[in-house]
């Protein structure tokens, strides 16, 4: 099966190479951050945590966003998403890699990240998010491997799959609830002391990743003739549509409570990030006011079904909810959590070059597990249903 | 693998009986040799929780004094980078307004406002950094209450800083060694990628010394000792002083008190 991964079009290898010189240049700059430190980076004392955890946060919420997919077709045996679900699962994958990736690559003793399992602290929410992320690594690999094994061979998968399949649902749940509770129960950071974190980190992933979703299908009907129908999209549309209302309607109680009780401790939070601070780059308050104009836009486009239902301006929306969230969970969240300090100091945080390159290494790779995932899924599809590609077009 | 013979474990072990011998001879030599380490001039300081009172009227009647702050400093071989993103600090000075924030008033006595507060790891009873640490590495210390760190073990992940509500801990975001104006060869430095902060001195105290901050106090400003006891000195100011301490809404209950 993995074979698939190796043959292709020159197309499609042109792709790889791209990726793999992406990944070649990230590289560099990390090993800069191997021999100078983190100093290379645009963290400080004050803000300990930037770029790279933001995306894990942001990829935990692709990776649990699988479950859009997965419980409709399981649980409430959506057949629609029959074909979804496994390209899902594979979107799922890559992103815990990532994830995994991007906590790697912010350690400053790398070498020792294996004492987390050495001296495991069950008092520490990290040692937790370690120990889910690594299981639903493991529950994708075996749930998409021998269902798409019995797909390939025409037979019903074995009967055992079945509650592990249930079981990687409310583990979907846990990891981006875990990822929240990194956050949450922190007494030194006002921003983050919310309880609301963990439903808001939930409902915006499962706006996110059914978005990204959606690109992929489109991008994969487009270049082979993959055609999952326009039924799953849409359903994903709409679901992505209910999470991004949640979402907006998550983030305005956190406006409310804060201004309405006026609590200096919890709006001075909001202001830095919409309005900034005197002598700082406004480098996160634009970011910010850009997210907020793009989930306006995006609401628009969801919420009108006209817009919704033509897939160009489908395409918009979903790259107007990734993008807003991206930044709400990337930017904000990191940057509003530390400014004002434990201190009530202003300091900026604006992440550096190097940073964004290492930040693109592991999007690389994350970007050619997922190609040749899809190739696979595509290809052995192909194979079933030999109508589904068309001989001598490139696929994915 | 070699075989291992008679004649040969002998010649091992007569080496091994010559290295013991050797032990004691090496250790005159070396004595003769400007100690590194200074032979413990007393027994251990001990206590069942330590805790520290920085009077701040003492503090403030020496303005714009560094000496607590460059004796740990140096003490410590803790880095001066001259720049405040890769700053390491153990103890310094925040105007009041910035180490109390939910103290600050608009027409607060002159003698506080904008005042130099002295500002350290408040060795929490119930630290927000050990619950956070993935590996403990960093750990409270149950037979005095000392929030301990272990350099060797720390990932570098920074949790601890983001759950530190006193900004009390610093990473190394470069090689420290670099900028140690002179190392101290009694105290280790530290690697690139690590955490560090006070430690009330833990070192000193096994030695029978005080801290290395409360010594150096020319306004002795600082006092040191045991909570547990009532008739120590800490005991004594905080008894017959108005005090405060950090955010101490947040629970965390440290346990360096301030004179008012």
């Amino acid at each position: 099966m993995l074979e698939k991964a190796f043959t292709g079009s020159p197309r499609y290898w042109a792709w790889i190479a791209a990726l793999l010189a992406l990944i070649g240049i990230g590289f560099i700059f990390w090993v800069k951050q191997m021999i100078f430190g983190l100093t290379i980076t645009g963290l400080s004392r004050d803000v300990t945590w930037g770029l790279y955890i933001a995306q894990l946060t942001f990829l935990v919420g692709v990776a649990a966003s699988a479950v859009m997919v997965v419980l409709p077709y399981y649980l409430h045996d959506y057949k629609g998403f029959g074909k979804l679900t496994i390209l899902g699962e594979f979107l799922a994958i890559p992103a815990v890699i990532m994830c995994m990736a991007f906590v790697f690559v912010d350690m400053g003793q790398p070498m020792r990240i294996l004492n987390v399992f050495l001296h495991p602290t069950p008092s520490s929410v990290m040692f937790w998010d370690t120990v889910v992320l690594f299981g639903y690594l493991v529950l994708n690999i075996v749930i998409s491997r021998v269902t798409f094994d019995a797909e390939k061979k025409g037979i019903a998968p074995p009967r055992w799959i079945k509650p592990v399949i249930m079981l990687s649902i409310p583990w979907a749940i846990s990891i981006h609830t875990v990822t929240a509770f990194l956050y949450q129960g922190l007494p030194a950071r006002h921003f983050w002391l919310t309880a609301i974190m963990a439903p808001r980190f939930l409902a915006s992933a499962f706006a996110a990743g059914p978005s990204i979703l959606i690109l992929l299908v489109i991008l994969v009907r487009k270049l082979t003739r993959f055609d999952p129908g326009r039924a799953p999209v849409l359903k994903l549309s709409e679901i992505a549509t209910y999470a991004m209302l949640a979402n907006c309607f998550f983030i305005l109680m956190e406006v409310f409570t804060a201004f309405y009780s006026g609590i200096p401790g919890h709006m001075d939070h909001f202001r830095f990030l919409f309005l900034g601070h005197e002598g700082l780059s406004m480098f996160v308050p634009w970011m910010m006011r850009i997210s907020v104009g793009l989930a306006v836009v995006a609401l628009v486009l969801l919420l009108v079904p006209r817009f919704r239902k033509d897939d160009r301006t489908l395409v918009l929306a979903c790259l107007a909810v990734i993008a807003s969230i991206w930044i709400d969970k990337g930017i904000g969240l990191m940057t509003g959590g530390f400014v004002p300090t434990t201190t009530h100091r202003y300091v900026d945080y604006v992440p550096t070059f190097d940073e964004w390159m290492i930040t693109l290494m592991v999007y690389g790779v994350g970007a050619l597990i997922l190609t040749g995932l899809y190739k696979i899924a595509i290809s052995v599809r192909a194979l079933v249903d030999p109508w589904q590609e068309e001989p001598g077009r490139p696929a994915a | 693998m070699a075989k291992t013979t008679r004649r040969g474990f002998l010649k091992v072990a007569g080496a091994a009986a010559i290295g013991l011998g050797a032990r004691p001879v090496l250790d005159a030599i070396a004595s003769r040799v400007p100690q590194a380490v200074p032979v413990p001039p007393a027994p251990a300081l001990t206590a069942r929780r330590w805790a520290m009172v920085v009077d701040t009227r003492r503090c403030l009647r020496e303005r714009g004094c560094r000496e607590c702050v460059a004796a740990c400093h140096s003490k410590h071989n803790v880095p001066d980078f001259g720049n405040p993103k890769d700053e390491v600090k153990w103890i310094w000075k925040e105007d009041f307004e910035h180490a109390f924030p939910d103290e600050g008033h608009e027409f607060q006595a002159a003698e506080l406002r904008g005042q130099d507060m002295l500002l350290l790891c408040n060795h929490c009873d119930s630290p927000p950094c050990v619950r956070v640490c993935p590996t403990q590495a960093t750990w409270r210390r149950e037979s005095d209450g000392l929030v301990m760190m272990d350099m060797h073990r720390c990932i570098g992940c920074r949790y601890c800083m983001a759950a530190c509500p006193y900004g009390s801990r610093s990473f190394n975001w470069r090689d420290p060694r670099t900028h140690i104006a002179r190392i101290d060869e009694t105290y280790p430095t530290r690697t690139r990628g690590v955490v560090e902060k006070c430690t009330f001195c833990e070192e000193r105290l096994s030695r029978g010394l005080m801290p290395a901050c409360v010594e150096a106090c020319p306004a002795r400003a600082m006092a040191f000792g045991d909570l547990e006891d009532a008739g120590s000195e800490v005991r004594v100011l905080l008894a017959s002083h108005v005090s405060i301490r950090r955010r101490q809404g947040l629970g965390t209950q440290p346990e360096v008190y301030y004179l008012v």
